[in-house]
C-alpha cells in the first residue's frame, strides 16, 4: 500500500511498510529523535519523535504511515513536550558538556540546541555511575548513557555479537556488558564494531581520538541537527 | 531616566563568566551609559541593594552561597543564571559522586603534598553542602544564559533585549553548553 500522509499541512508520500518518521525523512521533514536510526529495528523509547496522529500522541519512529493520516509535528505543545523530555534526559544522568569529549558532536546536545533548551528545569539526580575504561580502544562512561538501546541493537543486528544489554527498570535501569566480569575488556567487542560508533551521546567513546577537532568547530557548532540528520539519514537510504 | 541597576556575583564558579562579560569590551561603555553596577566584583560593593538585574555565576556549594543567592533573589527584579555551573552545577558538581568526607580527607589530609594535615574547622568558614546544586534548585530563576562561559555576544543579546523592553531570546548560534 502506498499513499500520502499530511504532516503540518504538507502532503507526503509513503511506501508500504514505512513508518511516519521514514516517510518524513525521505520528504525532507525533520522530526526530532535520539533512539531512532535508519536500518535499525525501531525502539520507540526516547519519545522525542512524539507527533500527533489524527489527534493522538504517537512515536513517529514506530507508527506505520497509513493513507490519509493527519500528523502534527511542529506545534508549541509538542515543542514544549520535547524540551521537557530532553531536560529529563539531562537531569537523570550526569551530562557535563564542558568536560565531555563528545560536546559539539553529541546528538543529545544537538537536539537540545534545536529545541532552544536553555536550562534543565528539573532538580538534578546526580546519580552515581561508573566508568569502564578496561577495553584497550573503547571507553564507556555510564554517566552519559540515555538508554536509547542503539549500541544493544548495533551489536546484535549489525555486528552479529551480543555485547550490550539494558538491565533493571526505572531508576535502576543500566547498560550492562555481556562478559564474565561485566567489563568491556572481557567481551568480544572491537573498535571496528558498529556498536562502538553508534552512541548518540558521549557514553561510548573511542580512545586516543579525543579533541582532534577543537570545541567550537564541531558538527552542531556549525549546523542544526535537523539539517545534519536529514542529510545523513537520506544518504543511508541510498546505500 | 534613572540608570538600570545591575548586580553580579560568582558563587561556586571560576569567574570565567565574569571574564567573558568583560569581553564586551567597548560595548561596556555603551552599557555604562544606561546601566550602573551595584554589588559586583567590578565595584567591590559588599551587599546588594534593590536592583533591576542580578547575574549569578556558579552553582551553590556552601552555606554562604545560599545566603548570597537569597540576597540577590530578594533584591533583584530579574535574576539570571549565567553559565553551566549556575544552570547544572557544572564542573564543581563533579564532586557530587564523592562523599563530602572523602573530598575533605583527600584535599586536606591524604592528598599528595599536604603539610600540616587538618580539615579546616574555623567557625568563620562557610559549611560545605553535601552536593553542589544549580541555583534554580534554591531560588526562582527568571532567565538562563548557557555556556562555559556564555560568550560576550550572549550577554549583549540578552541585556540589549531587556533594556529595549523586548523578551530576550537566544538564536541557535548563541546557544552552547561548552
Amino acid at each position: 500500500m502506498t499513499g500520502t500522509i499530511d504532516i503540518d499541512g504538507q502532503s507526503i508520500p509513503f511506501e508500504d511498510g514505512q513508518t511516519i518518521i521514514e516517510a518524513a525523512t525521505a520528504a525532507g521533514v525533520y522530526i526530532p529523535h535520539l533512539c531512532h536510526r535508519p536500518g535499525y529495528t525501531p525502539h520507540g523509547s526516547c519519545k522525542l519523535c512524539t507527533v500527533k496522529v489524527n489527534g493522538r500522541n504517537c512515536s513517529a519512529c514506530t507508527f506505520p504511515a497509513t493513507d490519509g493520516q493527519t500528523v502534527i509535528n511542529n506545534s508549541d505543545e509538542l515543542e514544549q513536550d520535547r524540551r521537557r523530555i530532553t531536560q529529563m534526559l539531562f537531569v537523570e544522568g550526569n551530562h557535563m558538556c564542558p568536560s565531555c569529549e563528545k560536546s559539539g558532536n553529541c546528538q543529545l546536545q544537538g537536539v537540545a540546541y534545536h529545541l532552544n533548551m536553555l536550562d534543565n528545569h528539573y532538580p538534578h539526580f546526580y546519580p552515581r555511575r561508573e566508568m569502564d575504561a578496561s577495553h584497550p580502544d573503547i571507553l564507556i562512561d555510564h554517566n552519559r548513557c540515555i538508554f536509547c538501546n542503539l549500541c544493544v541493537r548495533a551489536s546484535k543486528e549489525k555486528d552479529g555479537k551480543n555485547v550490550f544489554g539494558i538491565a533493571g527498570r526505572g531508576i535502576n535501569k543500566r547498560l550492562i556488558v555481556n562478559s564474565p566480569s561485566g567489563q568491556l575488556k572481557d567481551s568480544n567487542m572491537s573498535i571496528e564494531d558498529c556498536a562502538a560508533h553508534i552512541c548518540p551521546t558521549g557514553a561510548i567513546l573511542i580512545k586516543r581520538t579525543g579533541y582532534q577537532v577543537p570545541i567550537g568547530q564541531r558538527i552542531y557548532d556549525q549546523k542544526h541537527i535537523s539539517e545534519v540528520a536529514l542529510a545523513q539519514e537520506n544518504a543511508h537510504g541510498q546505500d | 531616566m534613572a540608570k538600570i541597576k545591575v548586580a553580579t556575583t560568582s558563587l561556586a564558579g571560576c569567574f570565567g563568566c565574569h571574564m567573558s562579560f568583560l569581553d564586551l569590551d567597548e560595548r561596556l561603555v555603551t552599557l555604562a551609559e544606561v546601566a550602573e553596577f551595584d554589588r559586583s566584583p567590578i565595584t567591590d560593593i559588599e551587599h546588594c541593594g534593590p536592583c533591576d538585574i542580578g547575574l549569578i555565576e556558579g552553582g551553590v556549594c556552601n552555606s554562604e552561597n545560599v545566603h548570597v543567592l537569597r540576597e540577590f533573589r530578594k533584591n533583584c527584579k530579574i535574576l539570571v543564571a549565567v553559565g553551566a555551573c549556575a544552570i547544572n552545577g557544572g564542573l564543581p558538581a563533579m564532586r557530587n559522586h564523592i562523599a563530602l568526607e572523602d573530598c575533605l580527607l583527600e584535599a586536606y589530609r591524604d592528598g599528595i603534598g599536604v603539610e600540616n594535615a587538618q580539615i579546616p574547622s574555623d567557625p568563620e568558614l562557610p559549611l560545605l553542602l553535601d552536593k553542589v546544586r544549580p541555583i534554580h534548585e534554591v531560588v526562582k530563576v527568571d532567565y538562563f544564559l548557557p555556556g562555559c562561559p556564555p560568550s560576550a555576544d550572549v550577554f549583549w543579546s540578552f541585556l540589549t533585549a531587556l533594556l529595549e523592553g523586548r523578551q530576550p531570546a537566544l538564536p541557535y548560534e548563541l546557544v552552547h553548553y561548552d
